[in-house]
């Protein structure tokens, strides 16, 4: 087993969260697991990323070639163009939120954004915010956004689940509950909504 | 023992803990603050009473750690790789006194100047101080070559250069730990004259380093850090060193690496392993993450030997870091290609928080400076550097720690009244007082904007050292107290501000104004802990 995984957001958005629940995930399956971090300057407001490469065998980069990444998973429709030139011809996805970050004047317009991710021949294109919101908060959009590529990680389901019980139990079994729902209306939308 | 999920920078501070770590002194700066932090969060550590403390600039940090040093138990200095200029003089210095405790220099690199404002490579500083290098190339061996290290610091009486560059420093991957060594006991060295720099002692301890450099270099090679893998094709032999090497790997996979590779993490580079590579190939590739150092060393000046590849000849860039696709190029494979990038998509840069005092400050700043002719704001190193960006676009300068003040200094020398500098709190007590002395001693018009958020903001929210005593510094150093004005960046009280700014820029002396307001981010978590601890005390007497 082999997944490389780019994270693409915006400083503050949460990438580091889905980084560790799929980490924590892929560590109680036995996989090797190498997870690169952007942290300092652009973590204000900036473009931030993270490469996560799981395996069952040995990692040697921490960053993942271009041209190599089997996922983009981008919880902002804009910062989900800036890595396609990592994703992987032959089998790649793209998972991203629609929900735009607007903190640039010279942002585009959505639909444009929108147009260039449908060009992909696998992609799944999901309203993170409307349906964290409906499962009790918009800040489990990035789980929403997990659970829409959790189909693709090639990891069981249920070390996802528990992964987020480990992660948010520190806080609060409201936060696990709200978590583990995000989690599931993600992945319901992504297999209804896959076209491959 | 356990495995633990460890950034490098962890790693790092892991197997310092567990190699009977007494001390950690640093100043933050990305990408080495993690080492500091990770310590400061362990509970074996406090339990452990290492010291971890936040010092004031890297200069005190590392005579700090001689310090402890020389009181025989083992230090560790971390820094990102510009602070290694700061604390300069103590580093070259402590090479020549040598080491009595275990002593470790950790400079973190930031080749691609992700956060920084170069790519200086810290070999060359290690190279300069003639002491040992190592390089880790993965999580695990920057845990094990932390307690290699001060057993080789303490086995030669030397300190030792640890060199990380940023994709080592925040990349987590699973790390075994070692067994956990006790600290040392205080104890001085037996040659109670041996850190007194005097000539005649710094001659003889000098001769003393000189001395010890041969038997480093063979130390590359006996501790397994400088390794020769064999290769069956001989038109070329290859050098990785550090990260260089996982790249390297990268291209392979499964398959056996045709080449002969010197895999390097430890300098001075064995000469034996260098000539037993040299001597079975025809050319030689080196990979090195940062400057070109080794490839410098095997060209010569005359470069008249066997071809050598790397960045001087364009195999490799000359600038920025390197990866799987650059060392792919490197070896004539062919590289996967990816979509192209549409070219709908825009930068988005870092950008100051919504809510931060810092554009209250600039914003009434900017307003006073419409009375003057643009360039006249020298600023610093710090969140506010980002006012140099629009919309703000308010400086004009930010060259290194504490810069702002003495720049500005030298502008209003030159003529430029009214020059400002603006210059965060924990900037200013890492090496702007000393430049405010300057200027209060030279009378010079200058007009030292002082941004106290009251942390240390750009890494995350460290304590500052100035905390509180801010006032009364700026008093003591000779500011006269009508220009000491302290104002509270607010949007509501703009027009206020722009008011004292005005008054001072129009004074002809040395004024100071200190701008506070808590940043959003600390401030924000302290309220998330306050609530948090309200709960709990209330939970407790409900029972």
């Amino acid at each position: 087993m082999k997944k490389d995984i780019i994270l693409g957001g915006v400083g503050g958005q949460g990438i580091l969260t889905i980084a560790t629940t799929i980490g924590l995930a892929a560590l109680s399956e036995g996989l090797q697991l190498k997870q690169s971090e952007v942290h300092g300057m652009s973590q204000r407001g900036g473009d931030v990323q993270s490469h996560l490469r799981l395996s069952s065998g040995l990692i040697a980069s921490d960053l993942i070639p271009e041209g190599k990444a089997d996922m983009i998973i981008s919880v902002e429709p804009l910062e989900a163009l800036r890595y396609f030139n990592m994703l992987d011809r032959k089998n790649g996805w793209l998972i991203t939120s629609i929900n735009p970050f607007k903190n640039i004047s010279n942002y585009p317009e959505l639909e444009d954004v929108l147009t260039e991710v449908r060009k992909l021949p696998r992609y799944i294109t999901i309203d993170a915010d409307k349906i964290a919101l409906a499962q009790g908060s918009v800040k489990a959009a990035n789980i929403v956004v997990l659970g829409a590529a959790s189909p693709f990680i090639g990891l069981k389901y249920a070390s996802l689940e528990d992964a987020i019980r480990q992660l948010f139990g520190k806080k609060s079994e409201e936060l696990v509950q709200l978590n583990l729902k995000a989690l599931k209306a993600g992945r319901e939308f992504a297999e209804e909504n896959r076209k491959v | 023992m356990d495995k633990l999920l460890l950034l490098g920078d962890e790693a790092i501070a892991q197997g310092a803990v567990d190699a009977g770590l007494s001390g950690v002194f640093a100043y933050p700066g990305t990408p080495s603050t993690e080492i500091t932090e990770y310590i400061q969060a362990s509970k074996e550590a406090k339990e452990r009473h290492i010291v971890s403390q936040w010092s004031s600039n890297e200069k005190t940090a590392m005579e700090t750690a001689i310090g402890m040093s020389y009181a025989g138990k083992r230090a560790m200095v971390c820094m990102k790789h510009v602070g290694l200029n700061v604390a300069a003089d103590a580093f070259i210095n402590s090479a020549i006194t040598g080491a009595h405790g275990g002593l470790v220099v950790v400079s973190a690199d930031d080749p691609s100047m992700h956060s920084s404002q170069n790519e200086q490579d810290s070999r060359f500083y290690g190279k300069f101080a003639q002491i040992p290098i190592l390089e880790p190339s993965n999580q695990q061996e920057a845990y094990d070559m932390m307690r290699y290290s001060f057993e080789l610091s303490e086995r030669f009486g030397t300190p030792v250069l640890f060199r990380i560059t940023t994709r080592l420093s925040h990349s987590r991957s699973g790390v075994e730990r070692n067994k956990v060594l006790p600290q040392h006991e205080l104890n001085l060295p037996s040659d109670l004259k041996q850190f007194v720099l005097l000539p005649s002692i710094a001659r003889k301890q000098y001769n003393t380093l000189l001395g010890k450099q041969v038997a480093f270099q063979e130390e590359s090679e006996k501790s397994g850090y400088n390794k020769l893998f064999s290769g069956k094709d001989k038109s070329m032999g290859i050098v990785a060193c550090g990260i260089a090497y996982n790249y390297l790997l990268e291209n392979y996979q499964e398959e056996e690496i045709p080449y002969p590779v010197l895999k390097t993490g430890q300098y001075p580079v064995s000469r034996k392993l260098v000539k037993e590579l040299y001597d079975q190939v025809d050319s030689i590739l080196i990979l090195e993450e940062g400057y070109p150092i080794l490839e410098e060393l095997f060209r010569g000046i005359l470069d008249e030997g066997k071809t050598i590849k790397g960045r001087m000849d364009g195999t490799l860039p000359r600038a920025g870091e390197l990866n799987p696709n650059l060392v792919a190029k490197a070896l004539g494979m062919e590289i996967p290609e990816g979509y192209e990038i549409p070219d709908v998509l825009k930068g988005r840069p870092p950008l100051l928080c919504d809510g931060c005092s810092h554009w209250d400050s600039f914003g009434a700043l900017n307003e006073a400076m419409l009375d003057y002719s643009p360039g006249r704001v020298l600023a610093d190193i710090g969140c506010y550097t980002l006012s140099a960006l629009p919309p703000l676009n308010s400086i004009n300068s930010c060259v290194d720690m504490g810069a702002s003040i003495t720049m500005a200094v030298g502008a209003a020398e030159a003529g430029l009244v009214p020059a400002v500098a603006a210059i965060g709190d924990s900037t200013f007590t890492h090496s702007g007082m000393t430049g405010l002395l300057d200027a209060v001693n030279r009378k010079v018009p200058v007009t030292v904007l002082l941004l106290d958020n009251s942390t240390t903001g750009m890494t995350g929210g460290q304590d500052s050292a100035g905390l509180g005593k801010l006032d009364d510094i700026v008093k003591g150093i000779g500011v006269e107290e009508a220009h000491i004005r302290v104002i509270k960046p607010l949007r509501r009280l703009h027009e206020e501000n722009v008011q004292v700014f005005k008054e001072e820029l129009a004074y002809q002396g040395v004024s100071v104004i200190i701008a506070r307001r808590e940043c959003v981010q600390t401030l924000a978590r302290r309220m998330k802990l306050k609530h948090a601890k309200k709960k709990v005390a209330k939970e407790n007497s409900a029972q």
